[in-house]
């Protein structure tokens, strides 16, 4: 079982999302998810300054297997993106929570990260599926 | 729930961390880590795959090379030199390609040919079947263990690790194979780079796939070995070709010895026909040189219609995706586009062998 930090917050569709300090979020695919994708060879991340809605999809990671795509954990407005994984994606296989994040969002309703679920409650979500 | 069979190296692929899938009813290894890292060192240096899926099949009796050459659409008149080797398919009477296998020479009236596991049940019913009619043997060899050793060092460090009398091994051609009364070395493979393939009886392997560790080869597991052969331009029996497929539509041409008037064999006149009527899909190449992966399915738009890629991939060796793909026979325009996920993608049309002894075989955007 691959392990989730305590500190973030996750979806079923397998992102984490990490609360920051100025009150954006970060927003990354979790080690389970890049596991089951293997190497990664492209990420389509949304442009800075675009909006995204929560349980949209808004992004695609392709690796040499499948293209997958990647669902807001949360609405609002895309502040950063992770521009070291257009030379380097395999940074999402290393490091998927650190180094491997995709991209930081402002949210527009902070009450929509309630609804996401905790490291024991994510675990649990994988166990089910597999 | 049905239990997936396993070859005699599973043990070795569990201390090795690989993650294994179900292929064809066996459990095999995907890769033990990372699939990209395992394609570099097979076109750098060396690595191994357990082939012992594949089924080894013995075609031995007074008949048996007028049974090959009514079984298969290759000649195997042509094989003068024990131990020499073709690429062959067998096809049904449609003109569908059965399966593809390589058969071996092994002197006098026998001969060895090497199935594609999904298919092995089938191939060996129906050459049972056809050799009703011919003095004939047919029989199937499950007890090897199969190793692909390939790369551009893979001869070298596999060579001090044969039993003695089969280093001779070392001189063989492409295509080629010696033997003892319990191992078989064949030169050839499925990657595009030099190596060989090593056919052992089951108890012998794991030792022997050990000492090839030791040696500084390195496991490589399915999802390689499908971006290797895709990258060497070799079609993968179920994805570029099946049993409703016209060889001809399948890059397979050049497999299909009709020049012998007098030989008839299984699938010959729909294929004569098609030929005299001209096929309506050829298979090319095509290579993606911006952002975006070809994979099997995707729909691509020409003048005189739609293709469709067969095989698709990123190719590690390249950078870019590569893929195969039939599309309309008449079209010649060297510019197409590939429809991912809603989007037009410009893709180039090229001959369908992208990496050849680790070099490149298509032009490539220069970088910056």
């Amino acid at each position: 079982m691959s392990e989730a930090p305590k500190d973030l917050k996750y979806t079923k569709s397998h992102e984490w999302v990490r609360s920051e300090a100025d009150g954006s979020v970060t927003v990354g695919i979790t080690d389970h998810a890049q596991e089951l994708l293997g190497d990664l060879v492209f990420v389509e991340a949304p442009e800075a300054g675009s909006s995204i809605e929560a349980g949209t999809a808004c992004a695609t990671v392709e690796s040499v297997k499948a293209a997958s795509d990647i669902y807001a954990p949360i609405s609002g407005e895309v502040t950063e993106v992770n521009e070291e994984l257009a030379d380097s994606p395999e940074k999402v296989n290393e490091s998927p929570f650190e180094d491997g994040w995709l991209f930081k969002v402002q949210p527009s309703d902070a009450g929509e990260l309630d609804a996401l679920m905790d490291a024991d409650a994510y675990a649990a979500h994988v166990e089910a599926e597999s | 729930m049905t239990t997936l069979k396993t070859t005699p190296l599973h043990a070795a692929h569990q201390r090795a961390g690989a993650k294994l899938v179900d292929f064809a009813g066996w459990e095999m290894p995907l890769h033990y880590g990372s699939q990209m890292e395992e394609h570099k060192r097979v076109r750098e240096s060396a690595g191994m795959f357990d082939v012992s899926h594949m089924q080894v099949v013995d075609i031995h009796g007074p008949q048996a090379q007028a049974f090959l050459r009514y079984l298969l659409a290759n000649d195997v008149a042509k094989l003068k030199t024990e131990g020499r080797a073709l690429y062959s398919c067998m096809l049904n009477e449609a003109g569908g390609v059965i399966d593809d296998l390589i058969i071996y020479w092994t002197g006098g009236a026998s001969y060895r040919a090497v199935v594609n596991a999904a298919t092995a049940e089938g191939d060996i019913a129906h050459m049972q079947k056809v050799a009703k009619d011919f003095d004939v043997n047919v029989e199937p060899r499950p007890e090897f263990a199969l190793i692909a050793i390939q790369g551009p060092q893979a001869v070298e460090k596999t060579l001090p690790l044969l039993p003695d009398d089969l280093r001779s091994a070392g001189d063989l051609k492409p295509f080629s194979a010696v033997w003892n009364d319990t191992w078989f070395v064949a030169r050839t493979g499925y990657t595009g780079e030099d190596g060989f393939e090593v056919m052992l009886p089951a108890e012998q392997a794991d030792g022997f796939w050990e000492k090839l560790k030791a040696a500084g080869v390195h496991p490589i597991g399915l999802g390689a070995r499908d971006t290797l052969r895709l990258e060497a331009g070799m079609n993968l029996y179920g994805t570029d070709m099946d049993d409703q497929t016209n060889p001809l539509t399948a890059n397979l041409g050049w497999t299909i010895a009709l020049k012998d008037v007098e030989r008839d064999f299984i699938g010959r006149a729909p294929i004569e026909q098609s030929k005299a009527e001209g096929v309506k899909e050829r298979m090319v190449g095509l290579v993606l040189d911006g952002r975006g992966v070809l994979r099997g399915g995707t729909r691509i738009e020409t003048e005189a219609g739609d293709g469709v890629v067969t095989s698709g991939s990123f190719s590690p060796s390249l950078g870019v995706s590569v893929a195969f793909a039939r599309i309309p026979a008449g079209v010649e325009a060297e510019q197409l586009h590939a429809d991912i996920r809603g989007r037009k993608l410009p893709v180039r049309v090229v001959k369908p062998v992208f990496v050849r002894n680790g070099e490149p075989q298509i032009e490539l955007p220069s970088a910056g």
